[in-house]
């Protein structure tokens, strides 16, 4: 059975087109008032996994529950959810007003409660001013609130968000990311957000499940998935500049690739007793510490830098190790030039290492 | 980088800074370049224009001015000149007392037999064609895709071949002859081009917006006035325009499915006109055949920005 704070859960849910199937078997439980953020790149199946949420795609298998209740053969607008999508769909011809009562006239309720309500959520969005304008006459940020408006008002158990802000500059998209994070944190409601931004998925989830083929490649709080990838693909997606890769072989507890030589203390396995094998070493290159930092890192080496990146906050350094291309990010008042030595310090503890065949985690 | 010795000398041989004392590169082209209007280009372009239009205008002129002249003058020859004597008797007789047969009431039986004809076809054509489209384009379903085809295919498929089985069906099902039997076949034949304008304006209306209105409890006819229709104006406007002139043009149909006093306006304009008997009274002809083309032109005129924009919008997605 359930847990009793379950809000959404979905059950072996599959879904294909013809013969390409976009989800497999897929499980994940989402729990009340939750803010989970299903983050992948274009074609991992985010959004038809939030669209099967909502009801607007049929599973070819599997079960969706929410709130204990299950929804699987429901319509869209039976299954306590709300949604907002990344083209705002505001109905054009419709006043604002119109726009947020719509939902409310189909269901029939009151005329007074739907001013009501109205008026309660056109001040949670600051968009009071607006009210009898048409969609026309806004800005994208404005039609966006008001979108966030139509979910709000129906007073749903769920939101769902479709890559709301991908419209938006990125000032915008900024300013209003923190404003849905903000009105999470005042409506308490479980909200599933898809996006391919990962700085909107680190900010904003309290989990994130990353996607790839219509499977969760790793469910789990932003700090997991950012300090513990569990496989490749994982440590690879999140960060940028993405993980240095380095191939090599695990011996006895150091990592080894031709003269480069990484004793990984500290380091922690996910089993007790790890063999030998072909592994890949994954360093971040904001880990790779620099100038004064370095005395304090475990271990030491040197690089020469071959190209720089100023980037005003940061400067990203692309060096050697190893015979391999080697990002770090260092400091944005660093004054480096191609060609420069530089000390680096690695400390294994916040390196990753994954099985080279397996992808995963060790 | 030039050294600073070699920018003076370019300094010292610049004339106009000599003439103007110092100030320099005033003279010369400046802003836009002046156009002269009688180039080889223009002559070309707009003398192409006029000829064409001259050519297409010069029929419309002769039908006029001849509608206006007495058969005395038509005779004279001239027919590129205007009326010397200007009468709208020819306009009154092709109304009102041209002879058809027996019957010499004129265009104006046919006229409304015409009307009768178009209002419920186009009424009946856009609303099939419009729903057809919507369920197409928004509410696919397995096989939507092939019934489509085959619905296009039937435009291509000529009117001659389904006269007969169209007669027999008409027959069967008992409305050969009735007003509501052309009625049937106009709406029929207006599926293809329709559906297809309608579909492929449903679908350009960002799939979003359908979504949405799922989500907020609206059902198929729900979506279908609230959301779709209000946002479609262009697209029927162009559907109807397509049909009113079809419908009102057609002399096919309307000879074929119906009997002699429902004939429409085209229908009985060909009796008028190509009747054998007594003198060909070219004035009354020019004025019945004007007569009868003024709803679609009226049409045109009165729609003619909505019809532009409709078919742009309607030939975005396909």
């Amino acid at each position: 059975m359930l847990a009793p704070n379950t809000s959404v859960s979905i059950r072996d849910l599959s879904l294909q087109f013809g013969a390409v199937s976009v989800l497999q078997k897929l499980n994940l439980d989402i729990a009340d008032g939750e803010f989970l953020v299903l983050l992948g790149s274009s074609g991992c199946g985010k959004s038809t996994l939030l669209n099967c949420i909502a009801g607007l795609l049929e599973p070819t298998d599997g079960q969706i529950h929410i709130n204990g209740r299950n929804v699987t053969w429901l319509e869209p607008s039976e299954r306590g959810i709300g949604m907002v999508f990344q083209s705002y769909a505001l109905y054009p011809q419709m006043t604002v007003r119109g726009n947020l009562s719509f939902g409310l006239r189909n269901a029939r309720v009151p005329k007074a409660e739907i001013e009501s309500r109205i008026a309660r959520a056109a001040k949670v969005l600051q968009i009071e001013p607006l009210l009898d304008r048409k969609p026309g006459q806004l800005s994208g940020g404005q039609r966006q609130r008001v979108a966030i408006g139509r979910a709000l008002v129906r007073d749903v158990d769920v939101f769902l968000f479709d890559e709301p802000l991908s419209n938006l500059d990125a000032k915008l998209r900024a300013d209003l990311r923190v404003e849905i994070k903000r009105l999470h944190h005042n409506l308490d409601n479980t909200m599933i957000y898809v996006t391919h931004d990962q700085v909107e998925a680190m900010t904003l989830a309290d989990r994130i499940a990353i996607m790839r083929n219509g499977n969760i490649m790793q469910l789990g709080t932003p700090d997991e998935i950012y300090n513990r990838p569990q496989n490749k693909y994982v440590a690879d997606f999140i960060g940028s500049p993405s993980m240095n890769f380095l191939e090599g072989h695990l011996e006895r507890g150091t990592f080894r690739s031709g003269d480069f030589q990484l004793p990984l203390e500290g380091y922690r396995f996910g089993a007790p007793q790890v063999a030998d094998r072909p592994v890949v070493l994954g360093i971040r290159p904001e880990h790779v510490a620099t100038g004064a930092l370095v005395s304090a890192a475990p271990i030491k080496g040197e690089v020469s830098a071959d190209l720089v990146e100023p980037m005003g906050s940061d400067t990203l350094v692309w060096a050697n190790l190893a015979g391999k291309p080697f990002r770090l990010r260092m400091d944005g008042q660093a004054r480096v030039a191609p060609g420069d030595r530089l000390t680096i310090g690695i400390d294994p503890a916040k390196s990753s290492v994954f099985d080279a065949k397996t992808e995963e985690r060790l | 980088m030039a050294e600073p010795a070699t920018l003076g000398a370019v300094a010292a041989v610049d004339a106009v800074k000599e003439r103007t004392g110092g100030v320099g590169y005033l003279e010369g082209p400046r802003g836009g370049r002046p156009r002269r209007f009688l180039t080889t280009h223009n002559v070309v372009l707009y003398g192409t224009l006029l000829i064409v239009s001259a050519y297409f205008l010069l029929p419309l002129w002769v039908m006029l001015v001849t509608s206006f002249k007495t058969m005395d003058e038509i005779r004279m020859g001239n027919i590129f000149a205007p009326p010397t004597e200007f009468t709208v008797f020819p306009w009154i007789k092709a109304w009102s007392q041209a002879c058809t047969g027996i019957n010499c009431d004129g265009l104006s039986r046919g006229f409304w037999n015409s009307v009768y004809i178009l209002v419920p076809s186009v009424v009946v054509s856009i609303a099939v064609a419009s729903v057809s489209g919507y369920t197409l384009a928004n509410w696919r379903f397995k096989g939507s895709e092939a019934i489509f085809t085959i619905l296009i295919m039937g435009a291509f498929i000529p009117y001659q071949v389904m006269i007969y089985p169209i007669s027999i069906l008409l027959g069967k099902i008992g409305l050969f002859g009735s007003l509501w039997g052309l009625v049937l076949v106009h709406t029929i034949f207006g599926m293809p081009l329709n559906v297809l304008l309608f579909r492929n304006y449903f679908s350009s209306v960002p799939e979003e917006l359908f979504k949405a209105a799922r989500v907020d409890g609206a059902g198929f006819w729900g979506i279908f006035f609230r959301i779709m229709l209000p946002m479609s104006l262009p697209i029927f406007v162009v559907s109807m325009i397509i049909q009113i002139t079809g419908i009102w043009n057609d002399f096919l149909f309307g000879v074929i499915y119906t009997s002699n006093e429902r004939y429409p306006m085209t229908v009985q304009l060909n009796n008028i006109v190509n009747s054998v008997q007594g003198v060909k009274e070219y004035n009354v002809n020019m004025a019945a055949t004007l007569l009868t083309g003024l709803v679609p032109l009226t049409v045109y005129f009165a729609s003619g920005k909505l019809f532009v924009r409709g078919i742009a919008a309607g030939a975005v997605k396909g």
